[in-house]
């Protein structure tokens, strides 16, 4: 590169010992744009005799570029075969187009300290997100946890929303309006579980959390609408808690980081080509150390793939984290989990301040806009995990599962619009609720403590994982997404110390687990 | 970045496009009026080209064309200022567009800082004082507890400083109609534990966040008058929810609110005790399209 521009400088010189009698001997107006010097010319029509200097500078030129073209590093190549594949080299190969991967993909883009330094692409197999986790969340925020590293992350993640608009404002672009409704996230506990709700309050306001606890009579004065039977203990959040529209932030975060310079692939990773090491540790065992040097990414309903060399790989694939994962030869215990949400009609159902309400049971329910429609769900026992094979409601499962707790729970809505379904049960008499529709999302879920894993991989040298959150993904993304380019620009974590999420944990075997009540 | 440019350009908006060739067409058209056509031609020809990658003439082949047409107007007459100014920001596209968002932050930043914390004055003089200063420098209002007197900032920012004599007193009312608070300048206000009345008019900053953090004063407000904030949406009133002692709410002409007549009978629901004002909404039924 330099060598040509040394050539540049002095063929210019070379002008002074060659004077051709057609030539203006003016100073060259010369200004600089970025590394390249730009001449400016000041002959007012075509020159008389094709001045083979000045010719020869522009053909230098010009040979220059195409010169770092065929350098590696840019996309040229000789054969252009296909243009819509991704690109051949990129330095960080995220995926997983999900808020978590995009977010990772505009905190990487923000805190590069060179403008275009750090290649960024994100490959996604889905561009319509039609089984992504992101879209298909009930996308509630809370601080209510009983991990200090869940509270932070959930805390740093509100504040990023605050702002959502100063961070991921795009110039001539609508701002972002993540309709947020603050509301408030409401634990019930009963007897056995409200020591445990004590201490997660007191961990919750050591972190600064804005967390009240409610007696039962508390509870009522507020809230009349719930039946506070076996009640001991209520935490009500107050202030940074609440639900918003995951896909209003999902493209936020994806329109601000393809301004930045973020690109998008379409495609599915099938293979990961990697190199071994091996290595052999303190006590003598033998560790294959390895360190991916390239990804396979399919084009979708195509048989066309493209080998993306890459320095660095992110594995934010949500609820398929684990099958990429075993594409190395690694295993992570994230696996899919289908999880239902039923949306209910009652007009005479609790209003405005109607809170995330979360039953000892483990049902939860909220509002949905200002027509009287909420949403409920619950977590299925272990035993009785559905099916993931693919995103079918089974509505028994609201029948069985969350209706009698829910109408315990909450007696105005008992008065839902009676209807009869066309199920089997459509014969016995009691009354059936009006489930308007419903719908199924997975849960990356986590089978060994349902927490996030992020980090590094201890054998895979260049592998991340920001995967496992098992339901809290939306709600820490932001977080996560600057944790994660910390560790990849930095080295190390800055903001908040999530080396306890790591993967240290899972090799040894000490879970993490979250104190929850349900 | 070449190659970055061109990635990003099929996102540019409309605006950016039109305000790019309305630069471009008093660009050409400033030099049609000087040179004559026949020399125009190329560079016209060359700017369409490029209208898909920035005009920033990365190529020195590119620049040569447009730039050896200007030199005609320089043995006529030089063009006008702005045009000159206007030539040159065609080809500082990437720079105008950092500035604009430079500018956008700036702004937010200014927001930012004159709602800090006064840690000085809370330090010095007490959190009441401190409290009474900030209100002020927001050129806002207030009146203790106990006294009858209004300590009001004036449009040019003078205030009386004999609000220093009340130590140790608390605010009563505040009057922040038309300032600039935003969700930090709350870190003040948040001892006023006797605070009675809170008047937000008209606040281009208050936005829901504000809304969710009033939640400190919820044993002693009983007024609260948000009306005309343009910031504030439906899921910042559910946050209201906590003010259960509010006795007056003014929630007229919130433009951010999409369904008014169904938020106010939800709100009157969510606050009984409360009576809610609500003025400068269109009530009438509108066909659906």
């Amino acid at each position: 590169m330099s060598t040509w521009r040394r050539v540049h400088v002095n063929l210019r010189k070379a002008h002074g010992l060659f004077p051709v009698s057609s030539r203006r001997v003016t100073q060259p107006n010369t200004w600089k744009y970025g590394h390249l010097t730009l001449c400016k010319s000041l002959s007012t029509s075509r020159p008389l005799r094709n001045d083979f200097f000045k010719d020869l500078e522009v053909q230098l030129a010009a040979m220059r570029q195409k010169a770092l073209d065929a350098l590696p590093g840019s996309d040229w190549s000789p054969l252009e075969i296909d243009r819509g594949l991704p690109p051949e080299r990129a330095d960080v190969v995220i995926v997983g187009g999900g808020v978590i991967g995009w977010s990772i993909a505009y905190w990487i883009k923000q805190k590069e300290r060179v403008r275009g330094g750090v290649r960024v692409v994100v490959v996604e197999k889905d561009p319509t997100y039609s089984q992504a986790s992101t879209v298909l969340s009930a996308g509630g925020i809370r601080q209510q946890f009983s991990l200090p590293e869940n509270i932070c992350l959930s805390m740093a993640s509100a504040q990023f929303m605050k702002n959502i608009n100063e961070h991921l404002h795009v110039l001539n672009e609508d701002p972002v309006d993540l309709q947020f409704n603050h509301s408030g996230y409401l634990f019930l506990a009963n007897e056995e579980v409200a020591h445990i709700m004590e201490e997660n309050y007191k961990t919750q306001r050591s972190f600064g959390a804005h967390v009240s606890l409610l007696s039962a009579t508390q509870l009522k004065e507020k809230f009349p609408w719930i039946n506070t039977d076996g009640v001991a203990l209520a935490s009500y959040g107050l202030e940074n808690e609440g639900w918003f529209d995951p896909w209003t932030l999902l493209q936020a975060f994806r329109r601000k980081a393809l301004s930045l310079g973020v690109e998008q692939c379409i495609g599915e990773v099938t293979d990961l080509k990697y190199t071994s090491n091996i290595g052999i540790t303190a006590e003598g065992d033998q560790v294959a150390q390895r360190r991916i040097k390239s990804v396979k990414v399919q084009v979708r309903n195509s048989l066309v793939y493209q080998p993306m060399e890459c320095a660095m790989v992110v594995n934010a694939a949500g609820a398929l984290s684990g099958k990429l994962a075993a594409m190395m030869g690694i295993s992570l215990p994230v696996e899919p989990r289908k999880r239902y949400i039923y949306v209910l009609n009652c007009p005479d159902g609790p209003g405005l301040d109607t809170p995330f309400l979360i039953d000892y049971s483990g049902v939860w329910f909220r509002r949905e806009g200002l027509g009287g429609n909420y949403i409920a769900g619950t977590s299925p026992e272990e035993a009785l995990e559905p099916d993931t094979s693919d995103l079918e409601v089974d509505h028994q499962f609201f029948e069985e599962k969350i209706w009698p707790h829910l109408a315990s729970r909450v007696p105005a809505l008992e008065k839902l619009k009676m209807c009869i379904l066309m199920s089997p049960s459509f014969l016995s008499p009691s009354f059936l609720p009006q489930v308007t529709s419903a719908w199924a999302g997975f849960y990356d879920y986590n089978t060994f403590d349902q927490n996030g894993v992020i980090g590094l991989h201890p054998i895979v040298n260049n592998m991340f994982f920001a995967t496992g959150f098992s339901g809290h993904g939306l709600q820490h993304s932001p977080a996560v997404g600057r944790a994660v380019a910390e560790l990849i620009l930095d080295g190390n974590f800055t903001s908040i110390d999530l080396s306890n999420l790591g993967f240290r944990r899972i090799i040894q075997q000490e879970p993490m687990l979250e104190r929850n009540i349900v | 970045p070449v190659e970055r440019c061109c990635h990003v350009c099929p996102f540019m908006s409309l605006y950016r496009c039109c305000q790019r060739s309305a630069l471009l067409v008093v660009y050409r058209r400033s030099l049609s009026s000087v040179s004559p056509p026949s020399s125009v031609s190329p560079s016209s020809s060359v700017s369409p080209s490029s209208s898909v990658s920035p005009p920033s003439s990365v190529s020195p082949s590119s620049s040569v064309s447009p730039s050896s047409s200007v030199s005609p107007s320089s043995s006529l007459s030089p063009p006008p200022l702005h045009t000159r100014f206007l030539r040159y920001l065609t080809q500082r596209f990437y720079d105008v567009e950092m500035l604009q968002s430079w500018s956008f932050l700036r702004r937010w930043k200014r927001v930012q800082k004159r709602n800090t914390y006064y840690g000085y004055a809370q330090e010095n003089y007490g959190s009441d004082i401190a409290s009474a200063y900030y209100i002020l420098n927001l050129k806002g209002g207030f009146r203790f507890v106990g006294q009858s007197e209004w300590f009001i900032a004036d449009q040019r920012g003078k205030f009386n400083w004999a609000f220093l004599d009340h130590k140790n007193t608390p605010l009563e009312e505040v009057n922040m109609n038309y300032t600039g608070i935003n969700y930090r300048g709350l870190d003040n206000l948040e001892v006023q534990k006797s605070l009675r009345t809170l008047s937000i008019r008209g606040c281009p900053e208050v936005d829901d966040w504000f809304l969710a953090r009033l939640h400190m004063f919820e044993d002693s407000l009983e007024e609260l008058d948000i009306s005309h904030c343009p910031r504030i949406t439906t899921g910042g009133l559910a946050a209201l929810r906590n003010l259960k002692g509010l006795k007056r709410l003014d929630v007229s002409s919130l433009p951010g609110i999409s369904s008014p007549g169904v938020v106010i009978i939800l709100l009157e629901e969510m606050l009984p005790k409360c009576d809610v004002t609500a003025n400068g909404y269109d009530h009438t039924l509108r066909e659906e399209s």
